[in-house]
């Protein structure tokens, strides 16, 4: 065939292509117009946020902004020895514009963070340097307290020089960075965020598996009921949708309570005595219950969904081939609701890992999860930029398990619906 | 090997599903082993049901089926041993053709060597060999449906049920299909139950026929026998085209029967009236009928034509005969030049004992 013949023309002789684009830019600017209010709620609530908490994480200026002099005089000082002349001289400047504007308790908390003890020296200091003399900055501020003797105070300052840091990521594994630059872990006894990783990872991996075991048999049970019951089911495992969050989880601690429901029945029909009655709540049990019985219709409806697009007849079909029930079931008919398994399961495990409200009241000390030491540091510590840390480290996990799901079962099979 | 002639036998049974209706009545049938019977009927008339008992996925409410002599209510479908053709096909969707063949060989724990020659030969039966490696999803209506009668004969059935197995195909397809069909139950011999509204698709298929409607066979016998000796009005109306005339005997006497209609009196043959008073509906079937007949026929009436609709190999005419306008003529496309025009009277003519004057409706 000739290159001629290759390139079609419509009627009017333009290239058929050509043609084509223009003939679809109309729709195609149509359809964008109406996906950018989306696209702009999208990226204004969810892309920004994330920016700035990952700014706001690895964000380490408010000290460098503080001493801009004393870092530039830093630039020499190798850290060994007490830093020469120029370096106090820079510091006491700098220090003094911070005291006149009375914005020197931030870098003593700053400081206090990198050394303990920094405090009280700097409110020292703040107080005498308005004494100083000209000249000799060394003697003088060696003068005001002894820890200015110590090079270690002088390299806790050098270390918050650069303006940005990834010891927020650290501290969220329990690690810091001590005074000689090394990566080391905190003492044993004060590695709390490990336990709560590993919490939550927990935690969301058996209210998952809980969920996935309690919602297989309901899922198949509504999608093979006639209409008229599967409709009444489905409002029952839907009720608890139409419920808020906080009732839901109010009412398990009514029931889980040591004097609650649950316990009362359990002395009633004699399985507990009444003065060893078993505690329910305000540990991780408490957690898994609320958070199954929450979690539940996020493994329903996408198991739902695929199962009622099952035919019978192939269940009927595995049975007429010879197949045993279970054969057939294991053979043909679970290996067709593993899209709904995959999506049912990466909802509630994702969903799980972030869990807070309930976590928070029903948990107590051991079932709380690593959603509220986020919440504690946004609330109480005030460390946000920790607590954007964090939060950065849980959707990383949550897009790790996602890859790691891709890998393994493929996104192209999970099915919500 | 002599033939087993009660190979399959329903017995004396009932199927209720509310407990309220009988979907099935009283149901009687043997079918030979080799044979290939057609459930043909309305929808609603009970004939899935039948095959659904046979299968083993619905239970007789009463009485008993018997697979080679042996009762096979309590034995569940995975112990029967029948392979089943689904309307849908049910071709397992995750699987291979190939593996879908291999399932019912694979839960018998067949070697791996003898599944593939067996898969290979059933495959190359339907004529899909080489599609081994394909999924279902990949192949069209009519591939998919070899696929699945196949796999239903893979395993060596004694019997193979279908399910309105061609529903779904169209019209060219379905019509090649049930020549396959056919063919494969010809060369190996095995004994199918067919279940089909489509009379044209029953008739060119099966051995023997079972009519049903409202839950009961209302007829078992051959095709050309279904056709040409009806034994009650609703065979006679559900299969192949039927003008009908409905009277009372005025007199009935050897084999012949007179009856008398609104407007005249024809003569028809007796076969489900016996005495005079009766009332009754005589049937005709159009190409029986004929338009200025040479030979003598004892029934020669006038007819006006009412509408004329040429139809290629034939032309249908509509009568206004009797007192029947709905009576149609099958006239047959030949150089023979009959006046068939619009308003004009013709002759018409057709022997007694091709009008069958059967229950009245």
């Amino acid at each position: 065939m000739s290159s001629e013949t290759q390139k079609i023309l419509s009627t009017d002789g333009i290239p058929l292509e050509e043609s084509l684009k223009k003939a679809e830019k109309k729709n195609k600017i149509k359809a964008f117009l109406l996906v950018t209010p989306l696209l702009l709620f999208l990226i204004i609530t969810y892309i920004v946020p994330i920016a700035d908490m990952f700014s706001r994480s690895i964000d380490d200026k408010m000290v460098t902004n503080m001493l801009p002099k004393t870092y530039k005089a830093m630039e020499q000082w190798d850290g060994k020895e007490l830093p020469p002349e120029e370096v106090f001289e820079a510091f006491y400047l700098d220090y003094k514009i911070l005291v006149k504007n009375k914005t020197a308790g931030k870098l003593q908390t700053q400081l206090n963070y990198e050394k303990n003890g920094f405090k009280s020296v700097l409110k020292k200091l703040a107080r005498k340097q308005k004494k100083f003399e000209e000249g000799n900055y060394k003697e003088q501020i060696m003068e005001v307290h002894k820890r200015w003797r110590n090079v270690e105070y002088w390299r806790a300052i050098k270390r918050r020089a650069p303006a940005y840091t990834y010891s927020k990521y650290l501290k969220g594994v329990d690690m810091y960075s001590n005074e000689d630059g090394k990566i080391v872990q905190v003492a044993e006894d004060r590695r709390i965020h490990r336990i709560l990783w590993s919490r939550t990872l927990e935690v969301a991996f058996f209210v998952t598996l809980f969920c996935f075991l309690m919602a297989y048999p309901i899922a198949h049970l509504l999608a093979t009921l006639p209409m008229k019951y599967s409709n009444l089911l489905m409002i029952c495992v839907l009720l608890p949708f139409w419920t808020s969050l906080l009732v839901r989880t109010a009412s398990w601690m009514i029931l889980l309570q040591q004097q609650g429901i649950v316990n009362d029945f359990f002395v009633w029909i004699g399985l507990v005595a009444d003065d060893n009655r078993p505690e329910m709540m305000y540990n991780k049990t408490g957690t898994y219950v609320a958070m199954t019985q929450i979690l539940l219709p996020f493994m329903v409806l996408p198991l739902y969904s695929v199962m009622k697009t099952i035919s019978p007849s192939l269940m009927r079909a595995g049975k007429s081939l010879g197949a045993t029930p279970a054969v057939a079931f294991f053979k043909v008919y679970f290996p067709l609701t593993i899209p709904g398994i995959g999506a049912g399961c990466l909802l509630v495990f994702i969903l799980a890992i972030g869990y807070y409200i309930t976590p928070a009241l029903v948990g107590g000390a051991s079932g709380t999860l690593i959603s509220n030491q986020i919440a504690y540091h946004m609330k109480s510590t005030l460390d946000w930029s920790f607590a954007s840390a964090m939060g950065l480290m849980l959707l990383t996990g949550v897009l790790v398990i996602y890859w790691i799901y891709n890998k393994l079962v493929g996104v192209d099979n999970i099915k919500l619906g | 090997m002599s033939k087993k002639e009660d190979f399959v036998k329903f017995d004396k049974v009932d199927k209720s599903y509310d407990g309220k209706v009988l979907v099935v009545k009283d149901l009687n049938l043997d079918i030979e082993e080799g044979e290939f019977v057609t459930m043909l009927g309305p929808s609603g008339s009970g004939k899935t049901t039948c095959l659904m008992m046979l299968a083993g996925f619905e239970t007789p409410t009463n009485g008993e089926i018997y697979l080679d002599k042996n009762p096979i209510s309590n034995i569940p479908p995975h112990k029967r041993g029948i392979g089943m053709v689904f309307q849908n096909y049910a071709l397992f969707p995750h699987m291979t053709v190939f593996e879908n063949l291999a399932f019912p060989l694979r839960v018998r724990k067949i070697s791996k060597d003898d599944i593939d020659k067996k898969v290979e030969k059933a495959l190359s039966m339907v004529s899909l060999s080489g599609f081994g490696n394909r999924m279902p999803g990949q192949l069209s209506g009519g591939q998919q449906q070899r696929v699945a009668v196949a796999r239903a004969l893979v395993f060596d059935p004694s019997v193979v049920l279908m399910d309105e197995p061609l529903g779904a195909l169209d019209k060219n397809l379905r019509e090649s299909m049930q020549y396959e069909i056919k063919h494969i139950h010809e060369s190996i011999g095995v004994t199918v139950v067919y279940v089909t509204h489509d009379q044209g698709e029953a008739l060119t298929m099966s051995n023997r026929i079972a009519v049903f409607n409202d839950g009961k066979v209302q007829q078992l016998s051959s095709p050309d026998k279904l056709y040409e000796e009806p034994v009650n009005s609703f065979v006679a109306e559900f299969i192949g085209e039927n003008n009908t005339f409905v009277g009372e005997i005025s007199d009935i006497s050897n084999g012949s029967c007179k009856v008398k209609l609104d407007k005249g009196e024809i003569i028809a043959n007796p076969i489900s009236v016996k005495s005079v008073g009766e009332k009754t509906t005589v049937s005709i079937r159009p190409e029986r009928a004929l338009i200025n007949p040479k030979d003598k026929m004892d029934n020669n009436q006038k007819g006006k034509i009412e509408e004329v609709i040429y139809h290629g190999d034939h032309t249908r005419v509509r009568l206004n005969l009797l007192g029947n306008s709905e009576f149609i003529l099958k006239v047959p496309n030949s150089s023979q030049n009959l006046d068939i025009k619009l308003g004009n009277e013709i002759d018409i003519g057709w022997n007694s004992r091709d009008a069958r004057a059967l229950d009245p409706k």
